[in-house]
């Protein structure tokens, strides 16, 4: 970065907190000592707001709390636990997966890192990695397909270009998960107590602006796009308190260098040309109908569920985990009795401390600090 | 997981494949998720995949990004009382 960059990012940064903190005391006067709460819906953003202290700028009545957005975090237990049987019964079975789920461990605390030893557990960075593991393995490999709308076009792309080059010893254990109906769940629920939504950055980059419009019409809350930097997530909060200040609610976009108003539809229809909303377990959140993707028919003969029989979804909570609670804003990490003592990154018992964008791992990290 | 990164467009390989660069790494990306990939284009990557075009220099659109939010507060003044009806950015109605 330029000093000439480097300089107009911070003296922005200032005005930015600056605002930040006019708007709050404005919020404040009107109602004193109220808490505001602002939900980050993606883990990457967990990750970025820890990272660059943006919570020690902020004015101690703004409280960041996590959502479901980090694709381990919410997936059952019993995902990781059904991928490690099925690589012990078939020995023709290679694993790929990307590298945060090889270390959540199963309802039985084994983990895929812990089948490295077998040979047939494989790392990978990109979905087209997995051509090359399939011509070179001569296995059947079966990808672990986790993550949001960011990732699933990558997947739905890589299987489109797979059937033309006709492999065949390839299949995907599907665990996709959408973002909008989590928030429907989320917003919907009593117990909700988030007065601001940070929007994600990526997913909104396939989805673009209209899918969110829920948030607007049913509950009128700020919901902003932001990006990952630290000025991009400081504009997005100045952003929702300006909105909380004014007393709106409604949808803007921070992120607009990369966020377009309508998404990218060549994305969205390569993933709806390959996978249809289905039915989802979420750990935390339970089934929520339409919440995840399943193979249409014409691409069902990828689908490891159906190629290997695999059981039903479950999900049982680790002993005193708070895991599905965290995913929901409802607790903080340091909150739970677990953390940085019998829970860590070397010996995590919850996903959130296990993943690169788990709200726990972020906070272990990069600070522990109430905020 | 979400996690992308911007990097630029060096070389077109192919109609689904491009090399793109930045601070000196050059890796190759698959580039079948946008509509007209060129050369120069500042793309996210993500998982190997090219995801989105930025409208230009990720640092150059963050800043703008923030001076027009911003707007009359870059100064330093006081911030306006919830009015921000010059953003461009904003969709649908505050009420």
């Amino acid at each position: 970065m330029s000093t000439g960059i480097g300089k107009a990012t911070g003296e922005l940064a200032d005005s930015l907190v600056r605002g930040i903190r006019e708007y709050t005391d404005k919020i404040q006067f009107e109602v004193p000592h109220r808490e505001i709460v602002i939900m980050e819906v993606c883990g990457t953003h967990t990750v970025a707001l820890r990272k660059h202290g943006i919570h020690s700028l902020l004015p101690p009545h703004i409280s960041l709390v996590s959502g479901p957005g980090c694709p381990v975090c919410v997936t059952p237990s019993s995902y990781i636990g059904n991928a490690i049987d099925l690589l012990r019964k078939n020995d023709s079975v290679l694993i790929a997966t990307f590298g945060d789920m090889a270390k959540v461990p199963d309802e039985r605390g084994r983990t895929l890192a812990g089948e490295a030893g077998s040979g047939r557990v494989a790392v990978i960075y990109s979905p087209a990695d997995l051509f090359g593991l399939c011509e070179r393995s001569g296995r059947e490999v079966v990808f672990l397909g986790i993550g949001f709308e960011t990732t699933v076009p990558t997947i739905a792309s890589m299987l489109k270009a797979a059937r033309g080059a006709g492999i065949r010893n390839l299949s995907v254990y599907c665990c996709f998960k959408l973002v909008p109906p989590a928030l429907k769940a989320l917003l919907r629920d009593p117990a909700c107590a988030v007065d601001a939504l940070l929007l994600p950055g990526h997913v909104s980059a396939i989805l673009g602006l209209g899918p969110y419009e829920f948030i607007r019409d049913l509950y009128r809350i700020p919901a902003v796009v932001a990006g990952f930097e630290g000025l991009d997530l400081l504009t997005a909060i100045y952003m929702l308190l300006r909105q909380l200040a004014g007393g709106t609610g409604f949808i803007e976009n921070a992120y607009t260098r990369v966020v377009k108003e309508q998404g990218n539809l060549k994305a969205v229809a390569i993933m709806e040309e390959v996978f249809a909303p289905a039915e989802s377990l979420w750990r935390g959140l339970g089934t929520i109908p339409l919440s995840g993707l399943s193979l249409k028919p014409e691409f069902s003969d990828f689908n490891a569920e159906a190629r290997f029989g695999l059981p039903q979804l479950t999900h049982r909570e680790p002993a005193g985990c708070g895991c599905f609670l965290v995913i929901q804003g409802r607790l903080k990490p340091l909150d739970c009795p677990l953390f940085g003592t019998r829970c860590t990154p070397d010996r995590p018992v919850g996903p959130c401390m296990v993943s690169s964008e788990g709200a726990c791992a972020a906070w272990f990290y990069y600070g522990a600090s109430a905020v | 997981m979400c996690l992308a990164v911007p990097m630029r467009i060096q070389k077109i390989l192919s109609a689904d494949k491009a090399l793109v660069g930045s601070k000196g790494l050059t890796v190759e990306a698959d580039v079948s998720l946008l509509s007209n990939p060129a050369l120069g284009d500042y793309v996210i990557i993500h998982a190997g995949y090219a995801i989105e075009t930025l409208t230009g220099e990720d640092a150059e659109e963050r800043i703008r990004m923030a001076a027009e939010v911003i707007g009359d507060e870059f100064a330093g003044g006081n911030p306006s009382d919830g009015d921000n009806s010059r953003h461009r950015s904003r969709r649908g109605t505050p009420d």
